[in-house]
């Protein structure tokens, strides 16, 4: 790896990758780690006396611990490797500032390690996706500074002057996590480890549920779209489809998201007309995004026959049909008479998964078994066989594990619905939990696939990592005028 | 619902920044002509030094 204590020229010879195969490695780790918490709490739902009444192992306090191992460890990392990777390449200049990149790196994982210790002693500020306290949401704000420099700064120099529509994905993705970070935690600490929400009541929940669905629109799609532009061509060897529509796509699909949090939040204390807001635009919200699937998926046109052999495209185009279903049911879930139904089931579970295994999980493997390869002198994964097994380990997971929710869901939903004549409820609640057991042990099922298809991709990681060596990557002569 | 007196003025403003955004890349010429721009990545593959 390049001392970074060595003056470099602006635009010097090579790229630095130092961070870039740090974070893809530790991705790899923290997705092995967030999907076998997944899999606990899973087991736990079903088997309640699992962790055997320890408190550090209690559900209440290990959910989050998979939320944000999964969200912000696993899909952090990726996207940090793959966005310091995809500036470089596309601006054809070194990382700017390669001391601050690695500091960001460490600083992400004592965030991440922070989370580990802190979540399990029961240490919440009690937000969904937002639970870490006070202390490690500044140094959040200090690790999230470094990046924003380290990137930005990159594209400041980049020695292309168009900016590859990845990037404006990826700097969306990041200005406006700060953006929703910064408000989100706005607290009042009143000791070491906890602190109290500057909002309450219903107001809180308001600001939450921005923060939430905007972290899904920003974290979780835009970061991750800005991914997608850059190793779905990249694996195929074709360009974009329809590069103007990459941009309009980017353009519509920011724009729009910030308006859609309301729908967390039908038939709340939340005023009528914001609900209805909220489901106006989660409903416009579908054109943008099912813009950006077909200009990934129409990017194999004409080359359709690769995703026979090669299972690295497999990845990450399903990723896409995933993200297209996803982004299907979604908008439909805003409508208030079905919101009516499936808020508070199962359904919203499962509706989470897809995304988040079918789409974010998927992307980020493609894109990972493009990437690491690369980091160590080397085009292909150890073993093109288990990447092959990886992807159908894991779409049988993710359809088992989404089908288990939805029939869960839609159950759950008609149960807790149903009256009798003279007004009363048909069911118990404890009776649909009941109902909803074989449910639990169907999706447990499926996230052990999931996880199983993450450990064939750990060894097959470090195989790779054994089999090559990291090498400094000569930054090309710019071809044609920028 | 006092939250509304913080979260639309702040929206109108990120709005705005937005838009700035947009004019920015007008103006620098980042939406004129890019017919090679989605080619140009391909063109590179990674070469030890």
């Amino acid at each position: 790896m390049t001392n970074d204590k060595v003056p470099v020229a602006p635009g010097t010879t090579t790229y630095e990758d130092g961070p870039v195969r740090a974070f893809a490695l530790a991705a790899v780790l923290w997705g092995v780690v967030g999907m076998a918490v997944g899999v606990f709490i899973a087991a736990q739902l079903a088997w309640p006396e699992l962790g055997a009444g320890i408190p550090w192992l209690s559900y209440g306090r290990i959910r989050p611990l998979h939320t944000n191992a999964v969200i912000f460890a696993f899909g952090g990392c990726t996207l940090m490797a793959t966005s310091y990777h995809v500036v470089q390449r596309t601006g054809q200049t070194r990382l700017f500032a390669p001391g601050l990149a690695w500091f960001h790196f460490w600083a992400w994982q004592a965030v991440i390690v922070g989370a580990a210790i802190t979540l399990p002693l029961g240490i919440t500020r009690g937000k969904e996706y937002a639970e870490l306290e006070w202390p490690i949401g500044v140094l959040i704000t200090i690790a999230w500074v470094a990046y924003a420099i380290v990137f930005f700064g990159t594209v400041g120099r980049r020695k292309i002057r168009h900016i590859y529509v990845a990037n404006w994905f990826f700097g969306a993705f990041i200005l406006a996590v700060a953006l929703l970070h910064l408000v989100n935690g706005a607290v009042l600490p009143v000791s070491l480890w906890k602190s109290y929400s500057a909002y309450a009541g219903v107001q809180d929940a308001m600001v939450q549920w921005w923060y939430g669905h905007n972290a899904v629109g920003f974290f979780l799609t835009a970061g991750f779209l800005g991914m997608m532009y850059y190793y779905i061509p990249k694996q195929a060897e074709r360009p974009v489809y329809s590069y103007r529509l990459s941009i309009v796509h980017f353009w519509a699909l920011i724009f729009t998201y910030m308006w859609a949090g309301p729908h967390h939040l039908h038939y709340t204390a939340l005023p009528d007309w914001a609900q209805s807001v909220g489901m106006l635009f989660s409903l416009v919200l579908l054109a943008p995004s099912w813009g950006g699937m077909i200009n990934g998926i129409m990017t194999l046109s004409g080359a359709w026959h690769k995703l026979r052999d090669d299972p690295i495209l497999k990845f990450l185009i399903v990723s896409l049909s995933f993200y297209g279903m996803s982004t299907f049911e979604g908008p439909m879930m805003s409508i208030k008479t079905v919101n009516a139904l499936s808020h508070y089931t199962d359904w919203t579970v499962g509706h989470v998964h897809s995304g988040a295994l079918g789409w974010v999980g998927l992307i980020s493997m493609g894109s990972l078994y493009h990437l690491i390869p690369r980091m160590f002198g080397r085009t292909e994964m150890y073993s093109r066989r288990a990447i092959e097994l990886h992807f159908w380990i894991a779409t049988l997971g993710i359809v088992l594990y989404i089908a288990a929710m939805w029939i869960a869901g839609v159950m759950q939903g008609l149960m807790w619905r149903a009256v009798n004549p003279d007004g009363t409820l048909v069911y118990t609640f404890v009776e649909s939990v009941k109902a909803t057991w074989p449910f639990y042990v169907a999706r447990l099922l499926g996230g052990l696939l999931y996880l199983a298809g993450m450990l064939v991709m750990a060894w097959n990681v470090v195989k790779t990592m054994q089999a090559g060596r990291p090498q400094q990557v000569r930054i090309p002569q710019v071809l044609a005028h920028a | 619902m006092d939250i509304l007196y913080l979260l639309i003025p702040f929206s109108v403003v990120v709005v705005l920044l937005i838009v700035a955004v947009f004019g920015w890349a007008v103006n620098s010429g980042q939406l004129d002509g890019f017919e090679n721009e989605a080619e140009r990545i391909l063109l590179d593959e990674d070469q030890a030094a």
